[in-house]
């Protein structure tokens, strides 16, 4: 099976955004890979490999695609450290590109690639969108399985549970499938593919880290670059940013020495209980 | 000129609260666009949900269709983007609940459409303020597509009343409808009697410091006095100490009630992103340093375990009074 994962550079977002000349300005900023995207990664390795004796399931693969400038193949190469095979680099500037370009470019690779997957994070924690696993579903045509909080491959489907309001949907996409992954989808047992055994448990709270044995192994990896024109995309988004603006702070709050002054204070002041 | 299609979810023969929401700012583009408002419901059942949804609109389109039974993106958005060009609309939107999201982005690359996701304002004609960065931004995007597609948050749009008069109903068929192999095996629902998290006057909110599923049950009695719904941090939720559909936050749900309280909460951005849009906020931490109460209204430094118990015994006390 082979699986593409796009990943997208985003500002550390424990870092405070700084607004110059009505933009963010990313001067100084510390990039990451967009941390669902790096769940995406993590979610294609359970995928395609025996989590026992933690090795990769023979003729799979995992191709990893960023689109953004150049200094972006940094992040791409923490993914290929993670344990992606291989990467393709669309270089492009951040304000040439908007989700409908985004899309356009990752339908021309899907088409090369041919992947029986595309798994991408549920949203960039950037932008917060959550638009382009979707649109590239609609664009191809093909099913799609969002917000995944779990995943079983099994005969050839995905059984991918789903948090919506009010509860888990369980939907069944055949391959091939684009699917989307939420904060859940890294727990121990969330997913399954039919050679790990179903006990086996993954450890840690977030996504794989690097090992040095896979930083150094990275470095040997094929890095493709491309650019807009080879997928036919100009550089003219219909969606533009127009201005960025810093909400408000929030006015100062008062503790309150005790709950009788808490509950009198709701009731008179807040007039809300 | 062009109409506004206001895809609206719909719920035992009547529209959705998060659908109201919805139609509020469905109206504010159809003016800026010079056209009306035309409300479509899918699915089956749809038919029975329309003299209701004719309240809030002049037009209703009814898509009704046995194979519609359960909602999938890949049905649904063949039946948005055809109607949207049907009905000579130049704004496509849906609520973001977990359904809009998912459809809507669909549907706009069927259409070719630019899309602005999860908005807060129409600033202009063709201009949206959203929430970025986790709700720590607001920016303003024009889009310059024929059709433009919206998920407006409901937390930020007042639900809509009735108008004076019914719309008209009309109907439409689904077309070929092919799901691309994709099956909806179940709904595993949440059942409760507590009002939705989206729509609650009063949300009470639990986090980390609760330490287990258990101790939940004090906020719980807490919620059911107040008729409030009750909310999470993330890292309740992603300790299995509470259903995942209870989280607030950038990633969980995004409320604004009137009244939040929380409980044993640090925090953390990603949780201020989904409530600070709240009206009055009430932190209960044991701790006087969480950033929490850099947010709240009004703060309590004393462990839940005093704080929580005697704060139901004093509301019980408010009440019997009044």
């Amino acid at each position: 099976m082979k699986i593409l994962v796009p990943v997208k550079r985003v500002p550390d977002p424990t870092q405070k955004a700084k607004i110059k000349d009505g933009h963010i300005d990313p001067t100084g900023a510390s990039w990451i890979v967009n941390t669902f995207d790096e769940y995406a990664v993590e979610t294609a390795l359970r995928l395609l490999e025996n989590g026992d004796s933690n090795t990769r399931i023979a003729g799979s693969e995992i191709v990893v695609v960023t689109i953004g400038p150049e200094d972006a193949a940094k992040e791409l190469r923490t993914t290929l450290a993670m344990g992606a095979d291989r990467a393709i680099h669309v270089v492009a500037k951040d304000d040439e590109l908007d989700s409908l370009a985004v899309v356009k470019i990752l339908a021309g690779i899907v088409a090369a690639e041919k992947p029986d997957a595309v798994i991408l994070g549920k949203q960039a924690v950037d932008g917060d969108a959550n638009q382009v696993g979707q649109m590239l579903a609609g664009k191809l045509g093909w099913p799609q399985a969002t917000f995944a909080a779990a995943i079983e491959l099994k005969d050839g489907r995905f059984i991918v549970h789903r948090e919506v309001d009010g509860g888990v949907e369980t939907k069944s996409v055949p391959v091939p499938a684009i699917l989307t992954v939420d904060l859940r989808i890294i727990s121990s047992h969330s997913v399954q593919n039919g050679v790990t055994s179903a006990t086996f448990a993954y450890g840690g709270e977030g996504a794989r880290l690097p090992s040095l044995k896979g930083i150094m192994a990275a470095k040997k990896k094929p890095m493709v670059t491309a650019k807009l024109a080879d997928y036919g995309v100009e550089p003219q988004p219909v969606i533009k940013e127009i201005s960025v603006t810093l909400p408000p702070p929030r006015a100062g709050g008062q503790i309150v020495a005790d709950i009788p002054t808490l509950v009198k204070k709701l009731a008179e002041e807040a007039k809300v209980i | 000129m062009g109409n506004v299609l206001a895809f609206c979810e719909f719920q035992d023969g009547a529209l959705r609260t998060s659908a109201l929401s919805n139609l509020t700012f469905a109206r504010t583009a159809a003016e800026a666009h010079g056209g009306e408002v035309v409300i479509l419901l899918v699915g089956h059942g749809a038919q029975a949900a329309s003299a209701s949804a004719a309240k809030f609109a002049p037009k209703v389109v009814v898509v009704d269709d046995a194979k519609l039974e359960h909602y999938l993106a890949e049905t649904y958005a063949p039946i948005l983007a055809a109607q949207a060009k049907a009905t000579g609309a130049t704004v496509v939107t849906a609520t973001a609940t977990s359904v809009g999201k998912d459809l809507m982005p669909r549907a706009a690359a069927l259409l070719d459409a630019g899309m602005a996701s999860d908005i807060s304002k129409l600033a202009a004609k063709n201009q949206f303020i959203r929430p970025i960065l986790a709700g720590n931004a607001y920016s303003t995007v024009e889009i310059s597509s024929s059709i433009i597609c919206v998920t407006p948050r409901q937390s930020e749009f007042e639900p809509a009343a009735e108008l004076g008069s019914a719309g008209a109903v009309a109907t439409a068929v689904a077309g070929a409808i092919d799901a691309k192999g994709a099956e909806f095996v179940k709904l595993d629902a949440q059942k409760s009697d507590r009002p939705d998290l989206g729509d609650a006057k009063v949300v009470v909110a639990g986090g980390r410091g609760m330490k287990n599923g258990d101790n939940f049950k004090v906020l719980e009695e807490l919620a059911d006095l107040l008729g409030a719904a009750m909310g999470a941090s993330r890292a309740a939720t992603d300790a299995g100490m509470v259903p995942a559909d209870w989280q607030v936050g950038q990633t969980g749900k995004i409320v604004a009630p009137n009244l939040y309280f929380a409980v044993a909460i640090s925090g953390a951005i990603q949780h201020l992103a989904g409530m600070k849009g709240s009206k009055t906020i009430v932190a209960i931490n044991k701790n006087k340093d969480e950033p929490i109460f850099q947010v709240a209204d009004y703060g309590i430094v004393q462990e839940w375990e005093k704080a929580v118990p005697e704060l139901i015994a004093e509301i019980k006390k408010l009440k019997a009074t009044r």
